[in-house]
């Protein structure tokens, strides 16, 4: 489904700054992958190169077989089959929920107006919330952001979710109702990659887990042997810090 | 608060202040339109407002002269016209003309130059005739003005080299330059070369009004570009990265997630561009275009009254550039979220 073979990242700002390297990782068909690491070890880099937020210097990156860093490769249509969902939700801060959930169905995925809105209404109900339709995001909280944006992904029946740590930038009570979410898409078996802190998460649904360090995945399996054996210093190290 | 008995300082304290403030407010005000007054008595100003109005609209007096000797032959009537029919020596001419206006009858002999009927009709005056050309050179300037703008804005964000420096070059040109230069240089150098290329083409020539027009419409351009550019800017680029996220293209998720959230940023600013570029229309008036500051001028040799005059110009910029603002704060309030 997702496969990254050699990942180079440099940002070249006041001084050179290797978000990634060398990084290679498979994620199939209903794998559910968390990615876990300190900050600034290249976790957010990682997941918006595979979508081409930002593109990777060197490697290759095949979505669907499509190598996406061939500059023949039409981007656009590869992102449509990829949701992403961000810290700080990005929703259209000028659009209601609905908006939100049926403007690139109709733009981009050509459906008609009728058609957007009963699959959105369909999805706002199942993040929860359907009696926040006609609101705007700005009177709505953090953690009803976050579902509309993770409905928002939804309403293009991707074939993969990317999942930026979508619970950091909310108030601990309200961490809950997103997890419940992502764990029932987990369940339904979407493709899911997720960099997120919430261990219990990881624990929960992951199928495998990754633990990346200064831009290399330094070990990566299941969550079993994550958190009773990591085989490495640094994963043991961080591990003992965050839990 | 204390009820009941009076107290200064109490009053002072609550609403006092502001009562006084405003006072003064008006007190100021009255003391400059009275010195103005005093100072103009002083020098024998003469205040004719009287004279004003016949340069708004005035009654102009038509009168039809015959252009041939000799006698009305007939004089036929067609509902409120008439038509008189002068016949000369080896010529006959056929004016028709409003038949209240009629001054002459069957048979009467006419000399050249007489008059055969006269009548009055409402005129605009120069001064609306200024206020006009002035509205729609700066509507025209405006609409232009906007369309330069937005595209220069696009590109000067643009990652493309071409066409980012190519919108540096053009926003630094324009703006680092006189707008009075900048006229000259479209009248006597641009003006020049392409009418004289329509000359040898054995087309019309355009007049200075639309060179005029293009020098306004170019300079609000660059910096339009520059408001369109820092509106653009200050969206949350997470709202561009969510737009592409969901397969949008560039130029869709510009349509539809950044130039609307932009727009309400940029009208302020705009607003502000377009109402210079109303008052700056006022030099166009040295390029032979007759807008409201040089009709002004032109009423003024001829009236001798200045005051009133150059008063009522300067009044006639405040109701449109207030128009405008008034306009823009009603798509402000139009385009808020969530109204
Ligand atoms: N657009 C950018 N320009 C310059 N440097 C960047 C950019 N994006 C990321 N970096 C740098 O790349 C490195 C990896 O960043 P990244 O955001 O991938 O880390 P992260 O693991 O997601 O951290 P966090 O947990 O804080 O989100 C960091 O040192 C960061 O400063
Ligand atoms: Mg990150």
């Amino acid at each position: 489904m997702v496969r990254a073979e050699n990942v180079c990242k440099t940002f070249y700002t006041t001084h050179k700054v290797e978000a990634l390297v060398d990084v290679s990782c498979q994620i199939d068909k209903g794998d559910v992958v968390v990615i876990i690491g300190p900050s600034g070890s290249g976790k957010s880099t990682l997941l918006r190169c595979l979508n081409m937020l930002e593109k990777a210097d060197k490697g290759h990156i095949y979505i669907d077989g499509v190598d996406i860093l061939d500059p023949k490769t039409n981007i656009n249509k590869v992102r449509e089959e990829m949701g992403m969902v961000f810290q700080s939700f990005n929703l259209f801060r000028h659009k209601t929920a609905m908006g939100n959930l049926t403007l690139a169905q109709m733009v981009v995925r050509k459906r008609s107006k009728k058609e957007a809105e009963e699959r959105a209404m369909a999805l706002l109900e199942k993040v929860g919330i359907p009696d926040k339709v006609d609101s705007y995001p700005d009177s709505l909280s953090g953690g009803q952001q976050q579902r509309v944006a993770i409905a928002r992904a939804l309403a293009m029946d991707p074939k993969v979710m990317l999942f930026d740590e979508p619970t950091s930038a909310l108030d601990p009570e309200m961490i809950g109702e997103v997890l419940d979410v992502m764990k029932t898409l987990a369940r339904e078996g979407m493709t899911m990659v997720v960099v997120t802190h919430e261990m219990g998460f990881a624990r929960e649904v992951a199928d495998r887990v990754i633990f990346m360090d200064e831009g290399k995945i330094v070990e990566e399996g299941s969550p079993e042997h994550f958190f009773k054996a990591p085989t490495h210093e640094r994963t043991k190290l961080f591990l003992s810090q965050i839990l | 608060m204390r009820t009941g008995n009076f107290s200064i300082t109490d009053y002072l304290r609550t609403r006092g202040w502001r009562h006084i403030s405003v006072g003064l407010f008006f007190v100021m005000m009255g003391l400059v339109v009275f010195g103005l007054f005093f100072a103009t008595k002083k020098v024998e100003y003469v205040w004719r407002w009287y004279r004003v109005p016949r340069y708004f609209v005035y009654k102009d007096k038509i009168e039809i002269k015959a252009e041939i000797e000799g006698e009305v032959a007939s004089i036929v009537s067609k509902g409120e016209e008439v038509e008189v029919t002068v016949r000369g020596a080896d010529e006959e001419e056929v004016y028709p003309l409003p038949a209240e206006s009629l001054r002459v009858d069957e048979g009467d002999f006419i000399y050249f130059g007489d008059v055969l009927g006269s009548y009055q009709k409402w005129k605009v005056g120069i001064l609306v005739e200024g206020l006009w050309v002035t509205l729609k050179v700066s509507v025209i300037a405006v609409l232009l003005g906007i369309v330069i703008g937005l595209f220069t804005g696009l590109a000067r964000i643009s990652k493309n080299p071409a066409l980012r420096w190519t919108a540096i070059t053009y926003i630094e040109l324009v703006r680092g330059s006189p707008l009075l230069v900048q006229i000259f240089i479209w009248y006597f150098v641009l003006g020049t070369m392409f009418n004289t290329l329509l000359a040898k083409q054995g087309l019309g020539q355009l007049s200075p009004l639309w060179y005029g027009v293009a020098a306004l419409a170019v300079f609000a351009g660059a910096y339009v570009a520059e408001i369109v550019r820092a509106g653009i800017q200050s969206i949350h680029r997470g709202q561009m990265e969510a737009a592409r996220s969901l397969g949008m293209t560039y130029p869709q998720s510009m349509r539809y997630i950044i130039l609307p959230q932009a727009f309400r940023r940029i009208l302020p600013p705009l607003a502000g561009q377009f109402i210079s570029l109303i008052k700056d229309s006022s030099l166009l008036g040295i390029i032979a275009v007759r807008e409201l500051t040089k009709a002004t001028r032109e009423v003024v040799t001829t009236s001798l009254q200045p005051f009133e005059l150059w008063f009522i110009c300067a009044l006639l910029y405040l109701v449109l550039t207030f128009a405008l603002s008034m306009f823009v704060q009603y798509l402000e309030r139009r385009t808020a979220i969530g109204g």
